[in-house]
């Protein structure tokens, strides 16, 4: 009697705890998003805002968007928030995701040492990209299929260079952001990086940063984040309603004003143009 | 050096303010590290001691499965137990991805077999002459074998504390099946190299700091349990 009642207890330990992490899964939405929405802190100061307004919590993993899109493919998170549009749009053509929505921009821009060895600067971004090339001035790339990757791999396409890969200036460093733009420095060489990054950098560095901005303001920088919802026809277990919230949520005028609003060191990081 | 003496100075402040972060951090690691030592060992242990203890067909090819099994790397680990827990993987529907229980299942993997290896070697270093002397002042079978366990206590404890120091320095299985989410799975070796790549070294720092902290004052707990 006493051995049934312990185990009675014990099943019903289980149950209770299967029920409380039944109920934390319904109000929990699992993001992958890039790297740029966490570095600079934004997600942190979202997520408070939208747990405040919903109650649903977020969480998320920050991945280069190769790998954000991958984790949506396999239905390991319910939404992306992620910056690449052509290979978004591909995406959701294939059908993993749906309901692909454009919510706010920033912009990238060319940063290089104040020398700047290739005469970059004030150049349109393809004539800066071919300049480099020709004077094989030493340009750092992120190499590992983030947007900010991919962003530049379709700049040496534009540009009508073929993309540099085994070159000796042509450094890849399969890293994020941060450590891109520190390497670029250690080389004296070019990178191309969100703006976003970039203040947080010059901020890392005491406001004196060794890579200046050399080329920006080009339409074809514009650097445009989009959420997307990963396709339950894909992914059976996907949490659809949490996700038609998020995206509702981060698209109302009310959201759109909290992204406006989100400065650091007094400068806007991101701009927000929902439709 | 300025990113030491300043990380230093960091560290501390973060551990005497109880900063929530970093201790939301320092609790994942615990816990997730507690897990996989609680589960290595059960599993672990006794089939070390059966590997060191027995003697059968096999057991020198076993020893050397074991023996390549210690340089697995963290990365790779990570990659197949993604692999296994991705939704689209053969386990996915038991929601262990992105979870501190699959970080553990990970690192568990990664103890199993320093405890397997280490606690067979400590067993086999001891097993002869002591079965001798047992032998000589008239033991039985079940004696022999309790008072093998008794001795072989404190190769056990290296065993737990060279698995305990692997387990709570490693980043690969933690960030590729853990997703480094902040408040849940993201233990100091995450946080550490997401505050790298944040350009905040001193912060990073500060964190390996907190993770040495630690180790030393497991150790010398232990070497108090040793005295005793």
């Amino acid at each position: 009697m006493k051995l049934l009642n312990k185990t009675t207890l014990i099943l019903l330990i289980c149950i209770g705890f299967c029920a409380l992490s039944a109920f934390a899964e319904n109000t929990t939405l699992m993001m992958a998003t890039t790297t740029s929405t966490e570095n600079t802190g934004l997600l942190d100061y979202l997520a408070a805002h939208f747990k405040n307004d919903t109650g649903i919590e977020l969480k998320w993993v920050a991945v280069g968007t190769g790998k954000a899109l991958e984790y949506g493919k396999n239905c390991d998170v319910d939404i992306l928030l992620v910056h690449a549009p052509a290979t978004e749009i591909e995406y959701v053509k294939k059908g993993y995701g749906i309901d692909r929505r454009e919510i706010m921009y920033n912009d990238f821009i060319i940063i290089g040492p104040e020398s700047d060895p290739a005469k970059i600067k004030s150049l349109t971004v393809l004539e800066a990209i071919s300049a480099i090339k020709n004077k094989t001035a030493n340009f750092v790339s992120r190499g590992d299929a983030s947007g900010t990757h991919k962003m530049e791999q379709s700049l040496w396409k534009d540009a009508g260079v073929s993309a540099p890969d085994k070159e000796s200036w042509y450094i890849q460093t399969g890293q994020g952001m941060l450590p891109t733009i520190n390497i670029a420095a250690e080389r004296n060489g070019y990178t191309l990086t969100d703006r976003g990054t970039y203040i947080k950098y010059e901020n890392n560095m005491s406001g004196n940063p060794p890579l200046k901005i050399l080329v920006e303001g080009d339409s074809k920088l514009f650097n445009q984040y989009s959420v997307i919802i990963v396709n339950p026809k894909n992914c059976p277990k996907v949490k659809l309603d949490l996700s038609k919230k998020f995206s509702d949520w981060i698209a109302d005028k009310n959201t759109q004003k909290l992204i406006q609003d989100y400065k650091f060191q007094g400068k806007s990081l991101f701009t927000p143009n929902a439709k | 050096m300025d990113y030491i003496v300043k990380g230093f100075f960091e560290a501390f402040t973060l551990l005497f303010n109880q900063d929530a972060e970093t201790f939301s951090a320092i609790y994942s690691t615990f816990k997730v590290s507690a897990y996989s030592m609680i589960a290595s060992l059960t599993i672990g242990a006794p089939l070390g001691f059966l590997l060191g203890f027995y003697d059968f067909i096999g057991k020198k090819q076993i020893r050397i499965i074991v023996d390549t099994l210690l340089s697995l790397p963290t990365v790779f680990i990570g990659l197949i137990v993604y692999a296994m827990l991705s939704q689209r993987g053969p386990f996915g529907n038991l929601n262990l991805l992105f979870t501190l229980e699959g970080i553990a299942i990970g690192q568990t993997i990664l103890a199993l077999p320093i405890i397997i290896a280490l606690t067979a070697t400590s067993v086999e270093s001891m097993e002869k002459d002591l079965i001798i002397t047992l032998l000589s002042i008239g033991a039985n079978k079940k004696q022999i074998l309790f008072t093998t366990l008794w001795e072989v206590r404190f190769g056990l404890i290296a065993a737990s504390l060279t698995a305990y120091g692997r387990v709570m320095t490693e980043v690969g299985i933690s960030m590729m099946v853990g997703g480094n989410i902040k408040w849940h799975t993201r233990t100091i070796t995450t946080a550490i190299a997401l505050e790298t790549n944040k350009g905040a070294f001193s912060m990073g720092a500060a964190l390996g700091i907190v993770l040495l902290l630690i180790a030393f004052f497991v150790n010398i707990s232990v070497s108090f349990l040793r005295r005793k």
